[in-house]
């Protein structure tokens, strides 16, 4: 913390080191659409750090509030929100054929993107809620599994399996945090085995597609495979230190598709290596550990499951992404947060990054030991 | 499972076991993070350590697309070295669909400065779409300078178009080669079907279509060189890199004398017929000529349908390779072989026969050609007047066993080990073949008719020659059209020497005062010529038509389709033979003509300028030389095809129309052989069916 009286007390108050790591990873990722585009900064490095900019400030004023302010807005906001992913699957009923988006005439909102924190912020005012002695009763899964399973259901029908699944395992994280019997958690995944055989029958023909060709890509070189294959050779390709900035050729050559987007990673790799990659992984680490950090210091019930879940939900974001990107994991269409060109996965990690900065400053009123 | 009931017995849970166990699964989960990320870290130094040269190769050939530079041809040179087929440099221009800044317009441009044709338009429009962006697509080649540098000059405005030096192929001998080296082309589709070689549809590149071209196509070929491009994901050309080299083909050297097989193409004149000189010591074929031929030079750069249309029509079937794919009855040129046979079997040459003209058999007569006979004739002179009755006597005397054994080991039937796709074998009879092929019985009149080369006796004119080459010799040569150095030296037939001299000098008189080719004396002094004259019918001689005394007059005069075959066997010279000649004038009427030929042929070999001479002075006769010739039925072509255009004036010509007719041709192949391109497909049938239209099996003498 910078202690100056120069600088107001609010702007000192801020944690700086994880926004200025945040700031860095952002930075980056706008060189890597800068390269991406040709050496340009159109189409895509500056609208990307505009928003960033707009959703940063957005971020600063999150912090700003009082954890009871949050804890009161949860459950009007999750019922908001449940609305709203009703009505985007409606209108995208007579529209005809999927839609994600909520056309709100100044911005076009993806309510799903919104129900990545709001589900962790909803489960951790529910077992805040819950006396401490019911932990361990019925009463503390059922309603959790429905309040996870109603907006899970409704975005895998969207359908956005990505987005589904993230909100799935920030929600039983959040569980797990909040104390529910390890027998569950292992219980949970060895029932997940015959579940999971009854998804597989649920799924869109192209989301088993892309299961299928994540378990063997190079079934269709050309074809479904095909993203993961060019994504591989251009990580591959860059070795430790990369091709060099500009100089990448899977994506300058187009050979990598949404280099911009979803395999930005791939992008980065391919010009800034081996060394690019670890840099990256640690910082988002970082991030990640600084929220697990103010949960540890939470002393709020609410505060400590809501940083706890919310710095994972930004964990599942990178290790989903990069896992996908490296080919351990299909191609679900999970952003990288803060680096790939894209309004959504900015504007929930700033959200997040402002909840967490909120809660950590209810603690650490009048001060605390990190920032 | 029912989470309905406290588990484990309602353990109690405070808040502050609540906040211990957060911490401790905060802590395990905050590990759990860390460890993946592990996990993520290995897996990319995997990918970018271990794998690294794997993906780098990928990423590079991704990147990296090759367009290929076409090998110059290997040459086809002669014996001697001289050239028969080369490569021309020629101007040629392309170009990258993707440098193009306004394809119409820039089309529009070079149709106008290279004076396109439309249909090289249309092929150009409809190819541009088909090619990858950076793969050059071809405009025109063969340009001639002026178009060539009128491009250059326009080259500001015409971003995209390459203009470039190309090479085509070049047949100096001209239609003298046509059939024995054949010519190149672009790839058919179904060439890049077969062999998915990106070579073949590189432009300007051209594969052997046919002949030796064909047969040696990757021996010429060469390895092609590369110009790596850096190109995007859709095929859109960034920027070029460095090329390597392309390799050319080897050369060919050939057994042909080039200046001998194109002194014979000349000499052939208006004829249709074909040719064949093989060296006595060796095998080697000097000279392969079938008469007329088609300019394999226009061949190689795209035949025009009207050119090819014309070909088609033309009833000296120009098209097809006579040498290998002619079968012919043998006629008389089978005498001295079959004399041979007569001596090896022990008959005596001075055991005389009395020919009166006719022979009878049962209630059918056997002519001899000079119906008031020759009277009592020995072999010598059986050869020399070549006197059929003389030889239907000993056939049946020795049985056709004896005749067709020896034909078959002086390589008449025989296919030889020479690379050309397409041999057509003829048949030498015998019991056991027509049994076989007909399930018929072998008649008295079989042994008759085969004993003087009529019935079912087909040849080719290279088995004649080889005949010829082998009664010479005495060796049983094998002919060869590619000059190797390590070949056995042939081995002897095994024939007396004693035997082949009685038959040679019998064939030196038929060259001589008295004999049936008297007037195809070599003229070069010490030079002389042995050899056998040889007609094959092809109409049917009527009772009728003899009885009237048309039988001679038939043959060799009348419709041209109609008149006999002439053939010529021969070697020279006689006392020490060192060249062997076969050569069959198609409705020459007799075998004179072709004597005349091989005389020449001879005359060249010993004495060029002499031969020469001979040759301007028969050339105006024909209308002039090759080149003249074809140049002038081109226009006669054009000026038909023009009157055929108007619908009045179409009757008059449907007689010529269908005169294409396959006169020549084999009995058993059918219309397409005869007017399809030289065919593809290997026509190697052991016995081709009875003679049919061309060669009508005849109880008959041939006239001599």
């Amino acid at each position: 913390m910078i202690r100056n009286s120069l600088v107001p007390a609010p702007l000192a108050q801020l944690p700086w080191k994880v926004l200025l790591t945040v700031i860095g990873i952002t930075a980056f990722g706008l060189t890597v659409l800068y390269s991406a585009a040709g050496g340009s900064l159109q189409p895509w490095a500056l609208g990307q750090g505009a928003r960033f900019c707009l959703f940063l400030g957005m971020s600063i004023a999150i912090s700003r509030l009082r954890e009871e302010q949050i804890k009161q807005a949860v459950a009007p906001a999750y019922v908001t929100l449940i609305l709203a992913l009703i009505a985007t699957e409606l209108l995208g009923k007579v529209a005809g054929g999927s839609q994600r988006w909520l056309n709100l005439g100044i911005i076009r909102l993806q309510p799903s993107e919104l129900m990545k924190p709001l589900i962790v912020l909803t489960l951790a005012r529910f077992y805040d809620l819950l006396p401490a002695g019911e932990i361990r009763r019925w009463t503390a899964i059922w309603p959790a599994l429905l309040l996870i399973g109603v907006p899970a259901g409704l975005i895998l029908i969207q359908p956005d399996l990505g987005t589904a699944t993230m909100v799935t395992l920030g929600a039983l994280v959040t569980m797990f945090m909040a104390g529910l019997p390890l027998r569950l958690f292992i219980g949970g995944v060895l029932a997940a085995i015959p579940l999971g055989a009854g998804a597989w029958s649920m799924l869109h023909d192209y989301q088993r597609n892309r299961i299928l060709i994540f378990l063997d890509p190079d079934l269709d070189p050309l074809g479904k495979g095909y993203h993961i294959t060019q994504s591989k050779i251009a990580i591959g390709s860059g070795g430790i230190f990369g091709k060099g900035f500009l100089n990448g050729t899977q994506s300058h050559l187009d050979y990598l598709p949404e280099g911009q987007t979803d395999f930005v990673f791939a992008t980065m790799s391919e010009e800034w290596g081996l060394i690019g990659g670890v840099i990256l992984i640690c910082a988002f680490l970082g991030v990640v550990w600084w929220g697990m950090g103010v949960a540890q210091r939470a002393e709020t019930r609410f505060g400590r499951l809501s940083a706890a879940g919310l710095a994972t939900t930004i964990f599942f974001y990178v290790a989903v992404n990069l896992a996908m990107v490296m080919g351990l994991a299909p191609v679900v269409g999970v952003p990288l947060p803060l680096v790939s060109y894209g309004g959504s996965a900015v504007m929930t990690v700033l959200i997040i990054l402002g909840l967490l900065m909120a809660i950590d400053r209810s603690q650490r009123r009048p001060g605390g030991a990190f920032g | 499972m029912n989470f309905g009931k406290p588990p484990r017995g309602g353990r109690l849970v405070t808040e502050a076991q609540q906040t211990f166990s957060f911490s401790r699964r905060a802590l395990f989960v905050g590990a759990a993070q860390g460890a993946i990320g592990a996990v993520l870290v290995g897996r990319m130094a995997w990918l970018t350590i271990a794998e690294h040269d794997k993906y780098a190769a990928l990423a590079e050939s991704n990147r990296a697309r090759s367009t290929l530079i076409p090998p110059r041809r290997g040459w086809i040179i002669d014996r001697t070295g001289q050239p028969i087929a080369i490569n021309r440099s020629d101007f040629r221009v392309d170009l990258i669909p993707d440098l193009l800044d306004d394809p119409k317009r820039e089309i529009e441009l070079l149709q106008n400065l290279l004076q396109l044709a439309p249909e090289d338009i249309e092929r150009l429009q409809d190819n541009l779409p088909k090619a990858a962006g950076f793969q050059p697509v071809q405009v025109a080649e063969d340009l001639d300078y002026e178009h060539f540098a009128a491009v250059n000059l326009r080259l500001p405005d015409l971003p995209g178009v390459v203009p470039a030096r190309g090479f085509s192929r070049s047949y100096p001998a001209g239609p003298a080669v046509a059939h024995l080296i054949g010519y190149v082309g672009s790839a058919s589709a179904e060439d890049y079907k077969k062999d998915k070689n990106p070579l073949l549809i590189t432009p300007g590149f051209k594969i052997g279509k046919q002949g030796l071209e064909k047969s040696f196509d990757h021996f010429l070929r060469g390895q092609p060189g590369a110009k790596p491009s850096e190109v995007t994901a859709r095929g859109k050309l960034v920027r070029e890199l460095p090329a390597r080299a392309e390799t050319p083909g080897n050369t060919l050297q050939l057994t042909i004398d080039a200046g001998l097989q194109d002194y014979i193409a000349e000499r052939m004149g208006d004829q249709s017929g074909s040719a064949v000189v093989i060296d006595t010591q060796t095998g080697d074929i000097l000279a392969m000529v079938s008469m007329p031929a088609y300019d394999p030079n226009s061949f190689s750069k795209g035949i025009s349908h009207d050119e090819w249309n014309m070909l088609s029509a033309n009833d000296h079937l120009p098209l097809v390779n006579k040498t290998l794919q002619g079968l012919y009855p043998a006629g008389s040129t089978v005498k001295p072989m079959n004399a041979l046979a007569l001596l090896e079997a022990g008959v005596s040459p001075d055991e005389t026969v009395a020919c009166s003209g006719a022979l009878r058999v049962g209630n059918s007569f056997f002519h001899c050609w000079r119906h008031q006979g020759h009277g009592a004739i020995s072999m010598h002179r059986a050869i020399e007047q070549s006197c059929d009755i003389y030889f239907y006597q000993m056939s049946r005397k020795v049985g056709t066993k004896v005749f067709a054994d020896m034909l078959k080991r002086l390589g008449l039937g025989e296919k030889y080990p020479l690379p050309f796709g397409s041999q057509r074998y003829g048949t030498v009879p015998d019991p056991d073949w027509k049994l076989r092929k007909y399930h018929k019985e072998w008649t008295v009149s079989d042994t008759l008719n085969s004993s003087i080369g009529q019935g079912y006796t087909l040849v080719n004119p290279l088995q004649i020659a080889v005949a010829a080459a082998r009664i010479a010799s005495g060796k049983t040569l094998i002919p060869r059209v590619v000059h190797r150095h390590s070949d056995q030296p042939p081995q002897s037939m095994g024939v007396s020497a004693e035997h082949l001299a009685i038959i040679h000098s019998a064939m030196g008189d038929v060259v001589g005062p008295g004999g049936t080719a008297n007037s195809a004396r070599i003229q070069v002094p010490g030079v002389a010529m042995g050899g056998k004259t040889g007609s094959a019918q092809v109409r049917r001689i009527s009772m009728a038509d003899r009885a009237a005394g048309r039988a001679q007059a038939l043959g060799t005069q009348g419709e041209w389709k109609l008149r006999d075959h002439g053939l010529f066997i021969s070697f020279a010279p006689v006392e020490t033979p060192r060249y062997a000649a076969g050569i069959i004038l198609e409705h020459a009427g007799h075998g004179a003509a072709a004597a005349q030929i091989a005389r020449d042929a001879y005359t060249y070999l010993f004495d060029k300028q002499r031969a020469l001479d001979t040759l301007a002075k028969l050339q105006p006769s024909w209308g002039g030389d090759i080149d003249t010739r074809m140049a002038k039925e081109k226009a006669d072509w054009a000026a038909q095809q023009a009157a055929l255009a108007q619908p009045q004036g179409a009757p008059a010509d449907e007689g010529d129309m269908g005169a294409q007719a396959n006169a020549a041709q084999p009995p058993d192949s059918s219309v397409a052989t005869a007017v399809a391109p030289p065919s593809e497909a290997p026509d190697n049938t052991q016995d081709t069916a009875a003679p049919a239209n061309t060669a009508v099996p005849a109880n008959e003498a041939t006239p001599e």
